[in-house]
């Protein structure tokens, strides 16, 4: 798993000392706060990726499986841009205008057909979409992966609690994908265009026959989404090294997030990103442990990799067998 | 569904003529290579015709169809790897554990409908494939070589190149003509029935998931021979046989051919895979061209190639 080894590379090179053995029950408690930030910032931007995505779903009704290659392309421009320009900050704005305008042009020309087609359509059209994709990254920025380095201030472990230290970076990302996720509630649920996109989740055909320019607003949509992605995977680029198919792993975990929140649903994908984040975190960090006290050391060493990568997915299906719509419906269906 | 001189039954013929003729050109124009790359088509276009079966005819759109090509090949090479290397032990166990794994998640999966299967499929495959790259008594990640391909004693060589493809190709055709009766018996019309309305067929009073399971079952279990073939074709299995990619290329091959047409997943496999080979060769850059082909054909060509030739036979 390209994840949890990345994962387990960056921890080491971001995360702060491991303390001192012998306070073990505080240990034990650091090791288990950092574990749950560590779920809560994966939750967080898998959120990201989940939201444009159910969007996407819920208002066009159009499965895109794409969605992680412009994840993956957010990552690529920030590479790119902060590398020319010297400033990660500035970088990152424009890798994040350029994933919008990236998402603009794909659903103007290809996708906005796709609409009212069959689902089985949108896997196919969008399946070539990622071959497309994949192989237009190799041709331009070549098959090895790229690094995107931090600057010196991003890289300090910052003290959350007395004598709890916590990377500077993952807390970042933390807070803006928060106040992004926020912005994006007051966006749906409080403004005119957030009315809009809401009646053409509901009835779309309704919304267009009283005079709406339904074209323009899915565009925009669609826009919205993919910017969501590029900032989840510009984000994601320092902790993880920015390589060809990055999008895909996560894209099936975005899809897990959706399905277990609700489809069309952003409080769903919100409580079931955070759930799936700390699940999978902390299913990698502890499991091991506790199967060893469970079996033999042989054993559970086979069985920790495996189970703890299965986890969501097991619990997908008992979310989908116990509630086969999801926890959290959209209601305003 | 008439049978009858049309320009899809035309392609049909032919293509299984060719492809009952491939060895003696191969043989006699000393080309090896189309010979191996053609058995690598036909048991894929095993795998795509098995899907077609429950993607075509019942409506299920499975999304891990990959992971029973794993499952067959997995107990290939295990039971290989344990020194069992009987293919009349080898097969049975394949299918069978292709048929319980079908069983499990058909019966969970059948709970659900539309992109919520499509999903929950997925995810089951994804499960699977993360149980197959933890079997480290099995190789892992790496995944596992099969020394010695099964031995069906004195009845048929599988390590002769010839005798092997025959056998994949006496399999494809044999599927097809099973999934035929099986479409044109009555146990196939409530299937395709339920695909069309399922509240109609239940207040007639058929058992919806009890039908839908039955079929997804037989789906999964033909997939599983394609997976049991294709371990003793390339002598090696990994978990990247089951990514989900490859249940991708699956879908992408029966809606290319022709989804609910007999003999679609066939052409389509042939076309995807021929046009992957052909395409590879004139470019390192081949998926380049062939992502906004898939394109095309949805925006295009409803229906795949098939439902191309059968507008050729009306208009």
């Amino acid at each position: 798993m390209v994840r949890s080894v990345s994962n387990h590379v960056a921890r080491s090179i971001l995360s702060c000392d491991t303390p001192q053995p012998e306070h073990d029950l505080r240990t034990r408690m650091l090791l288990v706060v950092e574990q749950f930030l560590n779920g809560l910032q994966f939750g967080l931007l898998l959120f990201l990726l989940a939201a444009g995505l159910t969007l996407v779903f819920g208002i066009m009704d159009l499965v895109n499986l794409a969605h992680g290659s412009l994840y993956m392309m957010g990552a690529y421009f920030a590479a790119t841009f902060v590398a020319w320009t010297g400033n990660f900050l500035l970088g990152a704005v424009l890798a994040l205008a350029a994933t919008l305008l990236l998402g603009i042009v794909l659903e103007f020309t290809t996708l906005r057909h796709l609409y009212g087609r069959d689902h089985l359509d949108h896997v196919l059209a969008t399946f070539g979409l990622i071959l497309f994709f994949n192989e237009a990254v190799r041709l331009i920025w070549g098959p090895a992966g790229l690094a995107l380095p931090l600057p010196a201030w991003l890289t300090v472990p910052v003290a959350i609690l007395p004598g709890i230290y916590y990377p500077a970076y993952r807390l970042a990302i933390i807070v803006v994908a928060l106040v992004v996720a926020l912005l994006l509630y007051l966006g749906v649920m409080r403004t005119r265009v957030g009315m809009l996109i809401r009646a053409g989740a509901s009835n779309r055909e309704m919304i267009g026959a009283l005079g709406i320019n339904i074209k323009l607003l899915y565009t925009l949509v669609f826009g919205l989404g993919a910017a969501l992605a590029g900032l989840a995977g510009l984000m994601q680029a320092p902790i993880l090294t920015v390589q060809i198919g990055m999008g895909e792993n996560i894209l099936i975990l975005a899809f897990v997030i959706i399905v277990i929140g609700g489809i069309g649903s952003i409080r769903g994908a919100f409580l079931a990103a955070i759930f799936v984040g700390i699940i999978d975190t902390m299913g990698r960090a502890f499991l091991p442990n506790l199967l060893r006290q469970m079996l033999s050391s042989a054993a559970a060493s086979t069985a920790a990799p495996a189970l703890s990568s299965m986890l969501i997915y097991l619990v997908m299906a008992i979310v989908l067998v116990v509630r086969p719509e999801g926890l959290f419906p959209a209601n305003r269906r | 569904m008439k049978d009858k001189l049309n320009a899809r039954n035309l392609v049909s013929a032919l293509l299984v003529a060719g492809l009952l003729l491939l060895p003696l050109y191969s043989q006699a124009s000393g080309n090896v290579f189309v010979l191996t790359l053609f058995t690598r088509i036909v048991i894929l276009a095993l795998a795509a015709v098995s899907l077609n079966l429950i993607m075509g005819y019942g409506g299920m759109m499975s999304f891990g169809h990959a992971a029973y090509l794993g499952i067959g090949g997995y107990a290939v090479g295990i039971l290989a790897q344990e020194g069992f290397g009987s293919g009349f032990l080898q097969f049975p166990v394949a299918l069978a554990a292709s048929a319980i794994y079908a069983l499990v998640i058909g019966a969970l999966s059948l709970r659900t409908r539309g992109v919520y299967f499509i999903m929950i499929t997925l995810a089951f495959a994804q499960m699977a494939y993360y149980v197959a790259s933890g079997l480290a008594r099995y190789g892992g990640d790496d995944g596992l070589t099969v020394y010695k391909r099964s031995d069906f004693g004195g009845l048929i060589n599988l390590s002769s190149r010839t005798q092997f493809y025959y056998l994949c190709l006496a399999c494809l055709l044999g599927v097809v003509f099973l999934i035929w009766r099986i479409v044109n018996s009555r146990f196939g019309m409530v299937v395709q029935g339920l695909r069309s309305n399922e509240a109609r067929m239940q207040a007639i009073g058929f058992p919806a998931t009890r039908y839908r399971l039955v079929c997804f079952v037989i789906s999964g279990t033909m997939c599983g021979l394609a997976g049991a073939m294709l371990a003793n074709n390339t002598d090696f299995v990994s978990p990247a046989v089951m990514y989900w990619t490859r249940s991708g290329d699956l879908m992408v091959m029966v809606i290319l051919g022709g989804m609910g047409v007999l003999f679609g997943p066939v052409v389509g496999a042939v076309a995807y895979l021929l046009l992957e080979e052909l395409l590879s060769q004139v470019t390192e850059y081949w998926a380049l061209i062939m992502g906004p082909l898939l394109l095309l054909v949805v925006l295009f060509a409803r229906g795949g190639i098939m439902g191309l030739l059968g507008r050729l036979n009306r208009g």
